[in-house]
């Protein structure tokens, strides 16, 4: 009798623990569910190893702003000039490297610079004029798209020389000897095997379940009740399960795509910026409450800058992934980018009014997108409809949010 | 007699936390029904259930309203029955005139457009009845808040009021103001109005209330009634915490070291009207282990004063010398303010103090984080030892540190900003309003902290619409009107006579 009691106890708090962190469970189970989905439909051509490598190249860009989109968001502005200032780098790139023939390294320390100047110089009126961003960042979108028109004179300039192409397009070499893979390749029955992939998954993934553990042992020593254990275990196990599952699919093709090299160390470094550093906090203070984190000594106006050059140099750094991968610079690159970058940040959970949102939710919600844009175009579905659903997505995710706040006040 | 209304055994569960337990209340027609508790006694709890924010069927026990059973679902459900509450945030649209206010959402129309006349003749009326000689057409924003609040209640009444119900009203209003605003519910209750008052002042309550009801922890403690029991604000107290309370103010050893911080000349230009001087030639000082008061009027100009020394975080063409323990010093920015010692409590803790979304540590560590850092990473566990030790020294209320602001009632929120800036460190504590809108337990621990701060050696300033607040604290205390310091006061000399009179006097001769 006693212990039924407990156990509808224990029942209770998971169900209270899960009502009040649906968003992030429920990220998480979107993205799995509309893989399975696709997967199913699709007749497993989602998930074939050639497939995977191509669905992160086509994101790599979009991840990458949507890492400086998150921070902007969070600080509680908006930047809808990212489309824009990409595409222009990629035209100042093919310029540079195409038309003048500079050296590569050079090329892309200018193009990086140039980002951070265009940020800067929007940050500049938002943050200290106090211009909102909304205005700032539309008529930077207007500047920067002409300027890519005036720089490429209306054409399209390529090719890139190789080593430029490998930004977006290339693998990192497999440093242990082939024997292993070889051997490996003859155990799971593939063709071949890259080994530094693999390795790269199992690793990641030990080290995510580490931390986990680690930061659950800390809570605990601090009393808080955590996550039940039950759902710390099947989060994890799916976690390492999807890393380890996706490492070896790209283990049996070509091995480590570069850009996905880029993409996680960026993620890493920014994940951390954000949740262990005083910047970070800060960030989110000035965006939870500007007042509020003025008067505690906060250089709100600094770090809103910050946010805005940072912008710029992801969106440059995308800029020049994007023209890596077409190999060509268009005056049409990036053109309506911004939005599925702001889609990828709101459906990770950031919030309008600022102070809330987390990098990897962002990320998270930048590849929801890339399987949904992937899947449907393996499917054959129209662009219109796909645009339609993609809308849909997005305003769902948010009144999920809304609902949510709404039950639990 | 029958009685308006009946709230009958109602309890409300929030998940983890019971909210309401079993709580009655009983308001008769025509009377002015009082009801006090300390904060999260569950208050504003049961007037969200009187007035259908929580709708009938999510909380337990009846409401019996003018003879019948009522299950509201909405606002609207209750207005539509003459129930109106008038919220401590007052719910007007600032740039909208007080006609357009008065009928919001209940417009005078003819065929479908406004009927401006009507409106304005109506408008009229109703501002006779509150006492307010505004235009209609003055936009709200440019009222004081004692003027708002009387449209508040001139909105109610074009509403057909029968049950107005106002939540702390004198919160945020001078004592003439609040002296107004009673006058006005006695007025109403001649009239035939039923109100129910929360409110935190018992010396208000004493003096317009028929009864009183006292919740404690969600339950209902006693119903005193005013012409029947002996009601003394030591009784009233001692129901709402459960215990005695001999001495609001606790006793401190007074002693004063060397100045601390001196303000010398110190002038203020209105950031938007720079022709404006907001503070004029102010001069001041705190000594080690001081506590000093400025009392004055709303908008005498001492939120302005604080917050143009605190960084200039307020006005232009700021002129006039700081010194700290002698040595000048330049706060020009909130981090250098900081960093030469001072903390400023602000007197708008909900948009000015805190984040609201964030937790309890985050908020605490937000003005040193440098102090739970290395190197500009944060160490977590650091932050979290620092927020327990708050936690349980200032005996914050909270389930954990990781808690949501949010979900703290004022009295803990307060404890939260006051621990935010001791973290800090500072030497001289510039409170503002410390006790607004908070119960007379809180009030009575964050007396305590003062005296133990000033114990310390450090310096504390407070800024203080309540005279008895200031007079039981301070050992000296600047009146401050329009701008200016009209006078300075020992404690000895200080009474609420002498400072008004300072305050009226002055001023005619200005």
């Amino acid at each position: 009798m006693q212990s039924a009691t407990a156990q509808s106890g224990t029942a209770q708090s998971m169900r209270d623990y899960l009502v009040n962190h649906l968003r992030e469970y429920g990220l998480l189970f979107a993205l799995i569910a509309v893989m399975v989905f696709f997967q199913i439909t699709t007749n497993g051509t989602l998930l074939r190893p050639v497939n995977i490598t191509n669905l992160l190249l086509q994101n790599s860009y979009i991840v990458i702003m949507a890492l400086g989109m998150l921070i902007v968001i969070v600080s509680g502005n908006i930047d809808l000039s990212v489309g824009s200032v990409m595409g222009f780098i990629g035209a100042l790139a093919a310029v540079l490297i195409v038309s003048m023939g500079l050296p590569l390294m050079l090329a892309v320390v200018i193009c990086l610079v140039t980002g951070g100047l265009i940020g800067a110089a929007q940050g500049y009126w938002i943050a200290y004029w106090k211009i909102p961003s909304f205005i700032v960042t539309l008529a930077g979108m207007l500047v920067f798209r002409g300027l890519s028109l005036w720089l490429l004179q209306g054409q399209s300039v390529g090719p890139f020389p190789r080593e430029f192409q490998v930004i977006a397009t290339g693998f990192v070499a497999d440093p242990f000897p082939a024997a292993w893979g070889q051997s490996l390749a003859v155990m799971f029955g593939e063709r071949n095997v890259n080994v530094l992939a693999l390795l790269t998954g199992v690793v990641a993934a030990g080290v995510i379940v580490w931390l986990g553990v680690k930061k659950r042992a800390r809570n605990a020593s601090f009393g808080v009740a955590g996550e039940p254990f039950l759902f710390f275990v099947i989060r994890n196990v799916i976690i390492a399960a999807a890393l380890v599952f996706i490492t070896f699919k790209l283990a049996s093709f070509r091995g480590l795509p570069n850009v996905l090299l880029t993409m996680g160390i960026l993620t890493i470094i920014y994940a951390f910026l954000t949740e262990n550093t005083v910047i970070g906090r800060q960030i989110y203070a000035v965006g939870g409450n500007e007042k509020a984190a003025k008067l505690s000594g906060i250089k709100s106006e600094r770090l809103t800058f910050l946010a805005f050059v940072n912008m710029g140099v992801l969106a440059a750094a995308a800029g020049l992934v994007f023209a890596a991968r077409l190999n060509t610079a268009t005056p049409k690159a990036g053109f309506a980018l911004e939005l599925d970058v702001i889609a990828a940040a709101f459906i990770g959970g950031a919030s309008m009014s600022g102070g809330v949102g987390k990098i990897v939710g962002a990320v998270v919600g930048a590849f929801l997108m890339g399987v949904l844009n992937n899947g449907m175009s393996i499917m054959g579905i129209g662009i219109d409809y796909q645009q339609m659903i993609k809308g849909l997505v997005l305003l769902a995710a948010v009144i999920f949010d809304v609902y949510n706040k709404s039950k639990r006040a | 007699m029958q009685p308006l209304l009946e709230m009958r055994a109602i309890s409300k569960t929030f998940p983890g936390v019971k909210a309401l337990d079993r709580v009655n209340l009983s308001v008769a027609q025509g009377e002015i029904h009082a009801v006090v508790g300390e904060n999260g006694a569950g208050k504003s709890t049961l007037m969200k259930v009187l007035s259908g924010v929580y709708p009938a069927g999510s909380y337990d026990g009846e409401i019996h309203y003018d003879g019948e059973l009522a299950a509201f679902r909405s606002i609207r459900d209750s207005e539509a029955r003459g129930i109106i509450i008038i919220h401590q945030e007052l719910a007007l649209v600032p740039l909208l005139s007080i006609a357009e206010n008065l009928f919001l959402g209940n417009e005078i129309t003819r065929n479908g457009c406004i009927n401006w006349h009507e409106t304005t003749q109506r408008t009229r009326a109703l501002l006779a009845k509150v006492g307010l000689r505004d235009a209609p057409t003055t936009p709200v924003e440019k009222l004081g808040v004692g003027k708002q609040q009387l449209v508040e209640i001139a909105k109610a009444l074009a509403k057909d009021v029968r049950l107005l119900i106002l939540d702390e009203p004198t919160a945020s209003l001078s004592e003439a103001d609040s002296d107004a605003l009673l006058q006005l519910m006695l007025e109403l209750k001649a009239a035939g109005v039923t109100q129910i008052i929360i409110s935190h002042k018992l010396n208000e309550i004493r003096r317009v209330a028929d009864n009183i009801t006292v919740l404690r922890d969600g339950a209902t403690v006693s119903t005193l009634n005013a012409a029947t029991d002996q009601i003394t604000e030591n009784r009233i107290v001692r129901d709402m915490v459960g215990r005695d309370m001999e001495n609001r103010y606790p006793v401190r050893q007074r002693r004063a070291g060397a100045p601390l911080m001196e303000i010398e000349n110190w002038s203020v230009r209105h950031p938007d009207f720079p022709d404006r001087h907001v503070i004029k030639n102010v001069s001041f000082n705190v000594r080690e282990g001081e506590v000093v008061g400025i009392a004055g009027l709303m908008g005498a100009g001492r939120t302005e004063l604080a917050m143009s020394i605190f960084g200039q975080s307020y006005g232009r063409d700021i002129t006039g010398e700081a010194r700290i323990n002698g040595k000048p010093v330049r706060l020009h920015t909130v981090s250098a303010a900081i960093a030469a010692g001072l903390a400023y409590v602000t007197e708008d803790r909900k948009s000015l103090g805190l984040i609201l979304e964030e937790s309890v540590q985050r908020n605490i560590s937000m003005a040193n984080l440098k102090a739970v850092a290395k190197n500009g990473l944060l160490n977590e566990a650091r932050e979290t030892q620092v927020a327990e030790g708050y936690r349980k020294s200032m005996n914050i209320r909270t389930p954990s540190v990781f808690q949501q602001v949010m979900n703290l009632s004022g009295g803990n929120q307060q404890k939260v900003v006051l621990s935010k800036w001791l973290f800090s460190e500072p030497a001289v504590l510039i409170l503002d309003e410390p006790t607004r809108g908070i119960d007379v337990g809180a009030k009575f621990e964050i007396y305590g902290l003062i005296n133990e701060l000033s114990a310390q050696g450090k310096g504390v300033v407070i800024i203080s619409s309540e005279m008895p607040e200031l007079l039981g604290m301070c050992d000296r205390i600047y009146v401050m009107n329009e701008g200016a310091i009209m006078g300075e006061l020992t404690a000895q000399d200080a009474s609420q006579e002498r400072i008004m009179s300072m305050i009226v006097t002055k001023s005619e001769k200005v």
